[in-house]
């Protein structure tokens, strides 16, 4: 190759990047073998998933792991247990002031699934699921901040309760917003981040207004 | 060889459900040999079988392309009409210009005579719609509104998106009426941004209540995204019959649903003298819920201080 003769790489450029040899296939020997493990193999190592990306939410960095292996299951936990602590602030016994379980379930799982068109529409490189599982995921410092109002509203009601919850649930929406835009907003063209933060910034929004007014009976 | 299909008959069973069990066997046939031969082998075996046997396979195999066929079909339609890349060209914007539509849907245009541009554009309107849904919730929540049947949620993304949609689509329907060069995502993207002025508005006076103020934002805020929205109408039509019933439906449209949405959630605050709107109160009464009576005492006081000093 002539034209290749005058070829020089400097020296500053390091060469680096992975080499993998690719598994081989699915051979039926490794499906079988998943499916004859005892079922507390298959339990704990699910669990052991789910566990890893909680603790991916609360230290948010720019990790692959939530968004390569998504599940659903964590984000399914949250949202029932949400739902559930957010029953029993009816104002009356027959018509529920407060909001009804299926209507958390649906505005979570909603919201998720606009955000996700949303941010599809606008372009993105993440795909439904992977989405989905991020922003149920990054539900859970909403969780935990549902529970810290519960316990709070247990001592009993008045401003300084108020003052606390308010702050609580503040710190912890911000942090739910900070940490879902940690992960999707990367996979949007640098210029257009506003356009997919907004909508999450709603989602949690209107989560943390139903947190915080919450009154229970 | 002739095969008589007048009398096919077949009694072996549900083809549909023999049908998953002959894909399987045909394609781990076609792994092991080519398929044609797979093809003769089928055929073999319904000879084999008798009159009987041969019309259950046929049964089966006219079943399995039936849903082969079935399948493409559904796929094919479903790759059409589900395909999200339809809606992708409306929503290709820049933070910037979303934000100079925004303030831009409050200035009134002055030309009249030229027809004025609208973008095509649905991120805006759809923001600003949920924007209006987180409002009203927050609206509904604070004047304690009990709905019966259906919940919070429902009813507000309800009316936010029927008002969006339904009003669209019935100015659309009337400026085809009317002869306007409008096109239906233009209009869509018009009354969205329209809905900018509503979202101010409801988020001040769910804060502050008081109905003199609230009056003052129906007319200047409302009044301004209304004049806007009925600039452009006007400057896309011609005749003069045209423009006043386009125009007048939209104003009414768009300023009813500011007031609808104002008394239909707003709460009346115990305590509260309100001098000035005597007569003026909505007809029925709200008791108010235990929740912030803090935040809105503090910004009530505010505002009853600022209104004395003016």
């Amino acid at each position: 190759f002539p034209g290749l003769a005058d070829v020089s790489i400097s020296q500053d450029i390091p060469v680096e990047g992975e080499i993998t040899v690719p598994v081989g296939s699915h051979s039926p020997d490794e499906d079988y073998s998943t499916l004859d493990e005892p079922v507390k193999d298959t339990i704990l190592r699910d669990l052991k998933a789910v566990g890893k990306k909680f603790v991916h939410v609360m230290y948010p960095k720019k990790s692959s792991a939530l968004l390569r292996d998504w599940d659903l299951w964590g984000p399914l936990v949250l949202c029932v247990s949400l739902a559930l602590m957010l029953q029993g602030g009816s104002a009356d016994s027959k018509d529920d002031g407060g909001p009804q379980f299926a209507e958390v379930f649906v505005i979570i799982w909603f919201g998720a699934v606009v955000i996700t068109l949303n941010s599809k529409l606008l372009g993105g490189t993440i795909s439904f699921f992977q989405s989905l599982c991020v922003l149920g995921y990054c539900v859970m410092p909403l969780t935990v901040a549902m529970l810290v109002c519960r316990l709070v509203l247990l001592a009993g009601g008045g401003t300084i309760s108020f003052i606390i919850r308010l702050i609580v649930v503040g710190a912890m929406f911000g942090w739910s917003t900070l940490a879902s835009t940690a992960f999707l907003a990367d996979s949007q063209p640098p210029n257009r981040k506003a356009l997919v933060v907004y909508p999450i910034f709603l989602f949690y929004f209107v989560i943390s207004w139903m947190i915080l007014t919450f009154t229970p009976q | 060889a002739v095969i008589d299909m007048e009398n096919m008959d077949d009694t072996s069973g549900s083809s549909f459900e023999d049908m998953g069990e002959m894909h399987q066997r045909m394609k781990e046939e076609e792994e092991e040999e080519v398929g044609g031969e797979a093809g003769a082998g089928e055929e073999e075996d319904g000879e084999f079988l008798g009159m009987k046997g041969l019309r259950g396979q046929l049964g089966r195999q006219v079943a399995d392309q039936m849903w082969q066929v079935g399948k493409r079909q559904a796929s094919r339609a479903f790759s059409l009409y589900a395909n999200i890349d339809i809606l992708r060209p409306y929503f290709d914007v820049e933070p910037v210009q979303v934000r100079a539509r925004l303030l831009e849907s409050m200035i009134p245009v002055k030309m009249i005579n030229f027809p004025q541009k609208i973008a095509g554009e649905l991120y805006g309107p759809l923001m600003l719609v949920f924007t209006l849904v987180a409002i009203l919730l927050h609206g509904m929540k604070t004047s304690d509104t009990i709905i019966r049947e259906g919940t919070l949620m429902g009813t507000a993304i309800g009316t936010c998106f029927g008002y969006w949609l339904g009003v669209s689509s019935f100015m659309y329907f009337l400026a085809y009426l009317c002869n306007a060069q409008i096109t239906m995502v233009q209009m869509l993207s018009l009354l969205g941004y329209g809905l900018f002025g509503h979202c101010i508005t409801l988020f001040v006076t769910y804060n502050i209540h008081f109905h003199s103020l609230f009056y003052i934002f129906w007319l200047v805020v409302g009044g301004l995204s209304t004049l806007r929205m009925v600039a452009v109408l006007v400057s896309r039509t011609v005749g003069h019959t045209q423009r006043i019933i386009l125009c007048g439906t939209l104003a009414a449209l768009h300023m009813l649903f500011l007031l609808y949405l104002h008394f239909a959630y707003h709460k009346v605050v115990e305590g509260i003298l309100d001098t000035l709107e005597g007569p003026n109160m909505p007809p029925f009464q709200r008791v108010a819920r235990d929740i912030p009576v803090v935040s809105s005492a503090v910004l009530n006081t505010t505002a009853k201080a600022i209104a004395l000093t003016l």
